[in-house]
C-alpha cells in the first residue's frame, strides 16, 4: 500500500475539487481506502508499519468528514485556494445580515416561550429556503466564478445560519421532552 | 467546560441588557458577530453632550461566554470618552473574565462590537464631536 500524506483531501478520494462534487463517488471511494486498510489485514505487519496505516485510517477519515458536510467542502476549497474565512476575528458582517439574524433569534425565542411548535416548524422551513439559496450562490462562486473573496463572505454567513438551525433544533426538543 | 465566577455572575445577572429608545439623543449602534459560533452582539452606547458615555446597552445571542463580554464591556464604557472607550482590548476582556483559549473569540466580539458603535456614532455626529473637543 503506497501511503502519500502530501494528497489533499479530494486527491485522497480521486474526485475532484469542486464544492458541487458526487456523494456517492466520495463514499465509495471512502469505504474503498478503509476497506484496504482495516487494521485486521495489518496483523501480520511490524509496529512501525501498523502505526502508519492507522495514521492513514485516520486522515482518509478526516478527509472524509470534511468533504461530506457542504460547508466543511467550502471551507477546505477555500483553504486549498489560501483563503481563510478568518470565523475567529472577522466580526464585520453587513449591518443587515446581523439585523437579520437578531430578528430570527428573537423570533425563535418567542416561539419557544411561547411553546409555539408550529411557528418553530414554520421557522425552520423559511430557514431551508435560505440556506439552499446561499448553497447555490455558493456552488456558483467556488466553481464557476472562482470568487473566492465572496464565497468566504457566504460561508461565513452559512455559519450563523447553521447555528439558527441549531438553535430551532434545540428549542423543538424542549417543546417535545 | 466550566465557566469561571466571573462569566457566570455576568451570565445570571447580565447588567444593562436591553435597547435603547430608537428617539433616544445620542445613542449609537455596534453590531458584530462572530461566525466561529453564530453569535451576534447588539452593543449601544448613549454619549453626551460632552462626549462621554453615559450609558450603554447589549443585546447578545450566544454562549456564555459572550454574554459576559458584553455585560462586562457595557460596565467598562460608562464614564469614559469615545477615545478612552476604543483603548479597550479584548485580552483585557478575556483576563478580566479568565476565558479559555476556545472563548477568546467571545472577547474579541465584544471589542469589535464597542469600535462598530464608536464608529456609527462618529458617523451620524462627526461635527458634533470635534466642536465639542474644540471647545475643551
Amino acid at each position: 500500500m503506497n501511503f502519500d500524506f502530501s494528497r489533499n483531501h479530494f486527491e485522497l478520494f480521486g474526485i475532484p475539487p469542486l464544492y458541487q462534487i458526487d456523494t456517492i463517488q466520495l463514499e465509495q471511494a471512502y469505504r474503498d481506502i478503509q476497506s484496504q486498510i482495516h487494521p485486521d489485514k495489518f496483523a501480520h505487519l511490524s509496529d512501525a508499519e501498523r502505526r502508519l496505516s492507522m495514521q492513514w485510517s485516520t486522515q482518509a477519515n478526516e478527509a472524509y468528514q470534511t468533504l461530506k458536510q457542504p460547508l466543511g467542502r467550502a471551507c477546505y476549497l477555500l483553504h486549498l485556494n489560501g483563503v481563510d474565512i478568518h470565523e475567529e476575528t472577522n466580526t464585520v458582517m453587513s449591518p443587515a445580515f446581523l439585523m437579520q439574524q437578531m430578528e430570527w433569534r428573537e423570533a425563535i425565542g418567542e416561539a419557544r416561550a411561547a411553546k409555539d411548535t408550529s411557528e418553530l416548524e414554520h421557522l425552520t422551513g423559511q430557514l431551508r429556503t435560505e440556506i439552499q439559496a446561499q448553497q447555490h450562490q455558493l456552488a456558483d462562486l467556488l466553481d464557476k466564478e472562482k470568487n473566492y473573496p465572496k464565497a468566504a463572505e457566504i460561508v461565513r454567513e452559512l455559519k450563523f445560519m447553521e447555528k439558527l438551525r441549531e438553535e430551532i433544533n434545540y428549542a423543538l426538543e424542549a417543546l417535545d421532552a | 467546560m466550566s465557566y469561571s465566577t466571573k462569566v457566570l455572575d455576568h451570565y445570571e445577572n447580565p447588567r444593562n441588557v436591553g435597547t435603547f429608545g430608537k428617539d433616544d439623543e445620542g445613542v449609537a449602534t455596534g453590531m458584530v458577530g462572530a461566525p466561529a459560533c453564530g453569535d451576534v452582539m447588539k452593543l449601544q452606547i448613549k454619549v453626551n453632550k460632552d462626549g462621554v458615555i453615559e450609558d450603554a446597552k447589549f443585546k447578545t445571542y450566544g454562549c456564555g461566554s459572550a454574554i459576559a463580554s458584553s455585560s462586562l464591556v457595557t460596565e467598562w464604557v460608562k464614564g469614559k470618552t469615545l477615545d478612552e472607550a476604543l483603548t479597550i482590548k479584548n485580552t483585557q476582556i478575556a483576563e478580566e473574565l479568565a476565558l479559555p483559549p476556545v472563548k477568546i473569540h467571545c472577547s474579541v466580539l465584544a471589542e469589535d462590537a464597542i469600535k462598530a458603535a464608536v464608529a456609527d456614532y462618529k458617523a451620524k455626529h462627526g461635527e458634533m464631536v470635534e466642536t465639542a473637543a474644540c471647545k475643551g
